[in-house]
């Protein structure tokens, strides 16, 4: 991961996709959220969603799952070039999470993260705070995800 | 009888809990989908800006939607949700930790495209037993409207 002061509004970078299979779906759905269209396919057929569906919760976890793994491969990377890695830290929150259209069985959901804003914290010098609005979408193409991240970056150099 | 828009008045909904939450739990999802130091190990939590294990913010919402669930959702006529307009993290989930959920309603509107739902919007908060606050949230699910046939007869 880079550093606060490496970072610019604007950067993109491509975080791998995931596949939500039926099993996947019915596996999440009956321990965090066991809603009818969540756990049978003729019951997801019959709702708004047309087909059994993901959990909204499943999408952004599987999210993170990403961010993570993108996290750790650009750590590798700095280390492979002798360099220290930017060790993130926790998220505050974030906004405006949109789950635009369903993630039926065998969607394949492709994630992309855009720095979106970077200001100092006040409270701790040694960090930044980055906001990014991060996205999924389907193997058509289609839009089925976005939210406004937010997280602690660390700085090089402390701010004055 | 499933809940409907009409059991949604604005105010106070309800308190839901409390739910235990173990390690255990939080180190497989966090294994699963969320495997930073902070949220897998002890020690390496110890040296994190949390300091000391504590559970994904994901899982944490993960299982506040489990407690919505068990709470009302499944007693109700959901069409689904459209999105979350803000989650704040605001401590962390600690293994071990007993939390509870309140939820009020902060709006209730019929849906002008589809005027046999209506859209309510909900401010939830999670606390651990000292009633520290670790999440606020606020998000909207879609809701049918009662049958009005059935309405007029009850």
């Amino acid at each position: 991961m880079p550093y606060f002061e490496e970072m610019k509004v604007g950067q993109r970078r491509e975080l791998g996709s995931f596949t939500f299979t039926a099993d996947r779906i019915k596996k999440f759905a009956m321990q965090f959220d066991p809603q009818r269209f969540h756990l049978d396919e003729e019951e997801g057929r019959n709702s708004l969603f047309g087909g059994l569906a993901a959990s909204g919760w499943h999408v952004g976890s599987a999210c993170m799952k990403l961010l993570v793994a993108d996290g750790q491969r650009g750590a590798a990377e700095a280390v492979a070039r002798g360099e220290k890695p930017a060790v993130w830290g926790p998220s505050p929150g974030f906004r405006d999470l949109r789950w635009l259209k369903p993630v039926l069985a065998g969607d394949t959901i492709s994630y992309a993260s855009e720095v979106e804003s970077l200001r100092a914290s006040s409270s701790r010098p040694e960090w930044g705070i980055m906001q990014a609005r991060t996205t999924g979408t389907n193997q058509r193409g289609e839009l089925v995800f976005s939210f406004l991240a937010s997280g602690f970056v660390p700085r090089r150099s402390p701010a004055a | 009888m499933p809940l409907t828009f009409e059991d949604f008045p604005v105010g106070h909904f309800g308190t839901f809990g409390p739910r235990h939450v173990t390690r255990e739990e939080i180190i497989a999802f966090a294994s699963e989908f969320d495997p930073q130091p902070m949220h897998l190990d002890e020690e390496a939590a110890k040296r994190t800006m949390l300091r000391g294990l504590s559970g994904s913010g994901w899982h944490l919402c993960s299982i506040m939607m489990r407690m919505m669930f068990d709470g009302y959702i499944g007693n109700t006529a959901s069409l689904g949700s459209p999105g979350v307009d803000e989650v704040r993290w605001l401590s962390p989930l600690r293994p071990g930790d007993d939390i509870t959920l309140d939820v009020d309603v902060t709006e209730a509107r019929v849906s002008r495209s589809r005027p046999e739902t209506g859209m309510v919007t909900f401010a939830m908060r999670v606390r651990n037993a000292a009633n520290v606050t670790l999440l606020e949230a606020t998000s909207p699910i879609i809701v049918k409207r009662r049958d009005p046939a059935m309405a007029a007869r009850s």
